[in-house]
């Protein structure tokens, strides 16, 4: 989180007509762990919507570190190219690898 | 020290000699942390005035936070002071039980909230002057003092740059919220002397050496922080043609005389009440 004070407000996303751009907010728990998503919120722009993130989503020490994206730069899937996206792994066992016997004194597989 | 005592003209009492050393140390210092924690509590009280009203649900929840801290600060304070008085009397006593003439808060605590400038300026202020006391504090002979100023100052660094943020960009925004900020500077300014003064205060700071931090030293920190904020800003800090005095003798204006009974009417409705 930057503090200098002699900065300009990073560029902010557009924002909507009524208020705030929404911003999706990742939180890493511990160190060792990947950032997870937790949720969305409203701020002004880039450095407010850390603060909001961590008013709204670590008041209970939840994590160590903090994402926030603008919600418009995410490209989702859609939900209508779900069956050319996602069917055809579903008949493909021979892609997991269930077919091998893990030799002894190997650890952590 | 009999009940009481937190309320009485200490000043006179010391001339005419009525009490003797170790005494005044002990009421100097009992009257010290209840300033300091009657600052906190009465602000947490104008912040929470905020709920439901901000913003954004987003501002509630920061301003919400930011109460919770000064109302936990509030209460060590509170609870310490009473412990050192020895006549009994609680945390709850305290915030509840005293009347007006009773609190030793500072007069910029106890203005009225107005726009969200006028709120994130006395809370620029405010947080600033808190950031440097308890940084102060932190080698304060005191260990409930020391032990306070350790927690509270990550909470005010935070609370400091929660306002910082919005002085920033509604001062360098557009020109409607430029203008509303620089009024808000205004309207609080006149309440920043109060704060760094001594006269109320200076005898019986002087009392317990090593303990208490001195208002007036922790000027030239606040200000340089403050002014870069400001000036950042584009704004300009405002050159007031009055100033408050007497808060922590427990002279107050009209606004605390609104505010208490707010705060304290469920405690004296069901006396004894608990969650």
């Amino acid at each position: 989180m930057t503090s200098d004070i002699n900065q300009t407000p990073a560029a902010s996303p557009a924002a909507s007509r009524r208020g705030w751009p929404l911003w999706e907010v990742f939180i890493r728990a511990r160190r060792g762990l990947s950032h997870q998503h937790v949720g969305s919120l409203h701020a002004p722009d880039a450095e407010m919507a850390l603060r909001n993130a961590r008013d709204v989503y670590t008041r209970r020490g939840e994590g160590v570190s903090i994402w926030v994206v603008p919600s418009s730069a995410i490209t989702a899937s859609s939900p209508d190219e779900k069956d050319p996206f996602f069917d055809p792994a579903m008949d493909k066992a021979y892609r997991h690898p269930t077919f091998y016997d893990v030799p002894e004194g190997v650890s952590h597989l | 020290m009999t009940a009481g005592t937190l309320s009485q003209p200490l000043a006179g009492a010391i001339d005419r000699g009525d009490i003797d050393r170790a005494e005044v140390d002990q009421i100097a210092l009992a009257t010290y942390v209840l300033g300091l924690g009657d600052d906190a509590l009465i602000l947490a009280q104008r912040l929470g005035e905020w709920i439901t009203r901000a913003p954004q649900i987003e501002e509630d929840i920061a301003l919400g936070n930011i109460a919770l801290d000064l109302l936990g600060q509030a209460r060590t304070l509170l609870s310490y002071a009473g412990e050192i008085e020895g006549a009994g009397r609680d945390e709850d006593d305290l915030a509840y039980l005293r009347d007006e003439r009773e609190f030793r808060n500072v007069h910029l605590v106890e203005i009225e909230n107005g726009d969200f400038a006028v709120t994130m300026a006395r809370q620029l202020i405010f947080s600033g002057y808190q950031y440097e006391l308890y940084t102060a504090l932190l080698t304060s002979t005191d260990p409930t003092l020391s032990a306070l100023a350790a927690k509270a100052v990550k909470e005010v660094a935070y609370h400091r740059d929660h306002a910082t943020q919005w002085v920033l960009r509604l001062g360098d925004g557009t020109a409607e919220s430029h203008h509303r900020m620089q009024a808000a500077l205004d309207r609080v300014w006149p309440y920043v002397e109060e704060i760094f003064d001594t006269a109320d205060t200076a005898n019986l700071l002087a009392a317990p050496p090593g303990i208490a931090a001195d208002p007036a030293g922790l000027r030239p920190a606040w200000s340089g922080y403050v002014e870069n904020v400001i000036a950042a800003a584009t704004l300009v800090v405002p050159k007031p043609t009055w100033r408050s005095r007497g808060g922590r003798a427990g002279y107050h204006s009209e606004n605390l005389g609104h505010l208490l009974p707010d705060m304290q009417n469920l405690h004296r409705s069901h006396p004894g009440a608990r969650w």
